[in-house]
């Protein structure tokens, strides 16, 4: 086990802004990093990157005292001792589900007993034991995904890459593959590297999320602190649910607002500099001592009322309520903290 | 212009980075002789017979022994008649191609697969047999029709052998084209676009104008040009049709001027071969700009075809459908085996005068026809198969291989399809007459040189299937077996052959089918002992032995029939469009 190390790692394709650059970060000793970002952010270029498919144009890509990857050289992916779970799961139409499974061991010239007991556990693990000789067409998405996952565990790899592995699954599925992912990775104890566009896939499975942005690295992070203290207005408003308010705050405040700071500054009729900030819809609440807000928007969503309310200048503000208020109507609010970007 | 760019960015793409060697495999995992192989393997295909063209073309013009023929009435008289009968017989295509495909693809009429199946086989069928099965049923010595009793006095003129004769049988040989073209512009039709015409109150037949009609344009278009250019290189048809009654077209005329050899043919035909080409270019370019301006991106559903419901013209439109499949297809076939069954010239088919005597003659007789037996299988199996050695590392490539890697070879490839197979020919010829360096041995009148015009001939045609099952193949299965391990040989023996496997095989099917039936081409390559069953049809027929043509047409036909048959048992596990008659 070693840690997998990015450095300055830039990948250009020729056309205009680099798909990647300048991206550095390292990846601890079994880690779950969750690379998240919109789509075209450049993560999928970092997995690949890593995996050995695209040759960085500059940097490095290391993993313990070993250089995988630099603009001049690149180790061939098939001797990275890596595994990965594809987006459209790669699993080989003309090979059984075992076939698949046991074929990383077959290219190791692993055969007979060991062969067929190993590919027996890496099946148990998934629970698809009985599925061993259909083939992948006749599986379901999931099942499909739990022999592509199965494929990953059989050779114990260093490295796991796992490509918006759930975008193709519905929303049940999601959750009890997340958890087959949480025991994947407690098992294993692979260094697991996941590219997510969904941020509460990262969240509920990462130990660190980095946030990418046209190709940069914007924050690296676990997940509490990466909601708790996002850094600048693209992971703010990627990361939670939030509204992003422009205010009059001053440079010297502290980055975490109390409610009678956010009061005077929501208050205040200053023309001077605005600053984001970012207020959680969890931290505003009804109250009597509050200030009065429009409510423009309720919905209903089962468990409680999403608000979208009005600050007396127009801007508008999220909010959670567990009784309906009638559009057009005005309410008490308090804002229990916001986080200056 | 376009192209013109992509060899100059191929140009300076292609300069190796330096420091990038060392590694021993570049994160495109192919190993270092891949590229070099198959660039050589096009450019001596594809490239170098086009280089001794223009070559000898030049050299022709320069040292003025071959610039006669540009000037003499014989040329002019070919070129008129050549664009006569090629116009004439896009024309005959254009109506029945249309035809067929609106029926096919448009309305509710039954036996769709059966219908598209017959109505392929003309195309499939080598031209030199259409021409003969089709003057065997009209001509006054028609066992057909003497039979029948409708024969035309002996000693009538053959109504064949003429401008509109040859014409009429381009027409029908090449009306697949046109239904090939338009039936996969309408295929992407889209059905909600026809549905919301209709919805908004226009009539099925409004909706036919309004929507269909303009969105069909480009495959008319597309089709309408591929029969022209299908004409202007057409050997067959024109040999057999025009010979005899002096009707020369510029295939024939090269043909006959390479059998009269002289010190100046190599230049002659070289710029004959020139206006053949320039001929068909003038097509292509003409249909560049019928269809510009004319890229309907389809937007939204598209796949499932809008079905007019015909109601109770339904049966009178199956009825039309399979009188002309009777008229194009059964009868001359009816008239073929008839000839072929009958003792001698002329004399009409009944119980007491059938005999199998031709087959017993070209089977087991005749060295001649057992010769061309073998040469023809040995020529297509083998190039059925050795092109695949080219065909798949090429695919490989252009599906890996984006940008400008991928564009030189899509180029390269299409130089020879897009060359008449008459002008290909004598592009080999011209590369091949003199010895080859170094070894010292002339290929010219040896069966290689035949099998290396097939190479390049039916290139793209090997290429086309194994090209759709790469599109079809996910990239991310070859990356998942590239990170289990396996090296470049191990995934194309585990991953990427398995699947490639159907296509090649259809591939291999399909090049043989055309190659073991190939006229033009063979008919300027062979000489004595190397004659193919092409030739061997053509001769026999030249020579006046009818009925031993007719019944070696007639197991030709049997084996067009029973190959297209294995490849329709191919079918569930090809890519789609590899086999024409299918959606």
């Amino acid at each position: 086990m070693a840690q997998l190390i990015l450095n300055h790692l830039t990948k250009d394709f020729g056309g205009g802004r680099p798909a990647v650059s300048d991206v550095s970060l390292t990846v601890r000793e079994g880690g779950f990093l969750a690379l998240l970002g919109p789509s075209g952010c450049g993560k999928t270029t970092v997995l690949r990157m890593i995996a050995g498919f695209e040759q960085p144009t500059d940097g490095t890509i290391d993993y313990g005292e070993r250089r995988l990857s630099d603009a001049s050289r690149a180790l061939p992916p098939e001797k990275r001792n890596m595994a990965m779970v594809f987006q459209s799961y790669a699993l080989w139409p003309h090979m059984t589900v075992a076939g698949n499974v046991g074929y990383p061991l077959k290219v190791r010239g692993i055969s007979g007993e060991s062969w067929r007991s190993r590919v027996g556990e890496a099946l148990a693990l998934v629970k698809l034991t009985d599925y061993a000789e259909r083939r992948p067409a006749a599986l379901s998405g999931g099942q499909r995904q739990r022999v592509a996952l199965a494929r990953c565990l059989v050779t114990s790899p260093d490295v796991v890459l796992l490509d918006e592995p759930l975008a193709n699954l519905d929303q049940h599925l999601r959750k009890s593959m997340e958890e087959t992912f949480r025991i994947f990775h407690e098992r294993s104890g692979a260094t697991m590297v996941y590219v997510t566009h969904d941020q509460s896939e990262a969240m509920a499975l990462a130990t660190d999320v980095a946030v990418m942005s046209e190709g940069r690295l914007v924050q690296l992070a676990p997940p509490a602190e990466i909601y708790a203290r996002p850094e600048g207005a693209v992971v703010g408003g990627l990361i939670g649910r939030g509204s992003i308010l422009r205010l009059p705050v001053a440079d010297h405040a502290p980055r975490a607002l109390a409610w009678p700071m956010l009061c005077e500054a929501i208050g205040s009729a200053d023309d001077g500099p605005r600053r984001d900030v970012l207020v959680r819809p969890e931290h505003v609440r009804q109250d009597a001592d509050g200030i009065a807000l429009e409510v423009k928007a309720c919905v209903y969503e089962g468990e409680r009322f999403a608000l979208t309310l009005a600050l007396p200048d127009g801007q508008p503000l999220k909010a959670y309520g567990d009784t309906a208020i009638p559009v057009g109507q005005k309410a008490d609010f308090k804002i229990a903290s916001g986080w200056r970007l | 212009m376009r192209s013109r760019h992509r060899w100059l960015r191929f140009a300076i793409a292609g300069v190796p980075r330096p420091g990038r060697a060392k590694s021993g495999a570049s994160p495109a995992g192919e190993p270092r002789w891949l590229v070099p192989f198959v660039l050589a393997c096009l450019f001596l295909l594809c490239v170098l017979p086009l280089i001794s063209l223009v070559k000898a073309g030049f050299a022709g013009l320069v040292s003025g022994n071959s610039i006669g023929v540009l000037t003499e009435p014989a040329t002019y008289a070919a070129i008129r008649n050549t664009l006569v009968t090629a116009t004439g017989g896009m024309l005959i295509s254009l109506v029945i191609g249309a035809l067929f495909a609106f029926a096919v693809a448009l309305t509710d009429i039954r036996g769709k697969l059966t219908l598209s199946f017959a109505f392929m086989l003309p195309m499939m069928i080598p031209p030199q047999v259409t021409a003969l099965a089709w003057v065997e049923m009209t001509g006054p010595a028609s066992p057909l029709l003497k039979t029948l009793g409708l024969a035309p006095p002996l000693g009538s003129p053959q109504p064949l052998y003429s401008l509109s004769g040859i014409a009429l049988l381009l027409g029908v040989q090449h009306a697949p084209l046109v239904f090939l073209a338009l039936k996969a512009g309408l295929s992407a039709s889209p059905r909600d676009g026809v549905e919301a015409a209709r919805l908004s109150g226009a009539l099925p037949f409004r909706v036919f104008l309004d929507i269909v009609a303009p969105l069909s344009a480009p495959g008319l278009i597309a089709g309408a040009a591929i029969a022209f250019v299908s004409g202007v290189g057409n050997f067959g048809i024109p040999a057999i049709l025009g010979i005899p009654a002096g009707i020369s077209v510029l295939p024939t005329l090269i043909y006959t001027r390479l059998a009269s050899f002289g010190s100046g043919t190599f230049g002659e035909i070289a710029l004959i071969s020139s206006l053949i080409a320039a001929i068909a270019a003038a097509g292509l370019i003409l249909q560049q700009r019928a269809l510009s301006g004319k890229d309907y991106r389809i937007i939204g559903l598209s796949g499932a075809n809008a079905a007019f419901s015909l109601g109770r013209f339904r049966v009178l439109v199956e009825l039309a459908l399979a009188a002309i499949l009777f008229l194009v297809l059964v009868a001359p076939l009816a008239a073929l085996i008839a000839s072929s069954l009958v003792p001698a010239y002329g004399v009409p088919l009944n119980w007491q005068t059938v005999s199998l005597r031709a087959y017993e003659e070209i089977l087991f007789r005749q060295t001649m026809t057992l010769s061309a037996f073998t040469n023809s299988l040995f020529l297509a199996s083998t190039a059925a198969l050795g092109l695949l050695v080219v065909a798949v590392p090429a695919a490989y490539l252009m599906n890996r291989r984006k940008g400008a890697l991928s564009g030189t070879l899509c180029i390269l490839i299409e130089i020879p399809y897009a060359l008449p197979g008459i002008v290909l020919a004598v592009a080999f010829i011209l590369t091949f007459a003199a010895p080859l360096p170094v070894l010292n041995v002339s290929l010219y009148g040896t069966i290689w040189i035949i099998l290396i015009a097939y190479f390049s001939s039916f290139l793209a045609v090997s290429l086309k299937p194994v090209m759709g099952a790469f599109l079809q193949i996910d990239p991310s299965l070859e990356e998942a077996a590239r990170l289990s391990g396996a090296g470049f040989i191990r995934r194309m023996r585990d991953v990427i052959l398995p699947l490639v496997a159907p296509a090649a095989g259809a591939s291999i099917i399909l090049v043989f089918l055309i190659a073991a039936n190939e006229l033009t081409v063979s008919a300027l390559l062979w000489s004595a002992g190397t004659q193919t069953l092409g030739v061997a049809i053509f001769n026999l027929d030249d020579s006046g032995s009818s009925d031993l043509a007719s019944a070696l047409s007639v197991l030709v036909v049997l084996m067009v029939i029973m190959l297209m048959a294995a490849l329709e048992a191919l079918a569930n596990y090809l890519p789609e469009g590899v086999l024409p008659w299918r959606n």
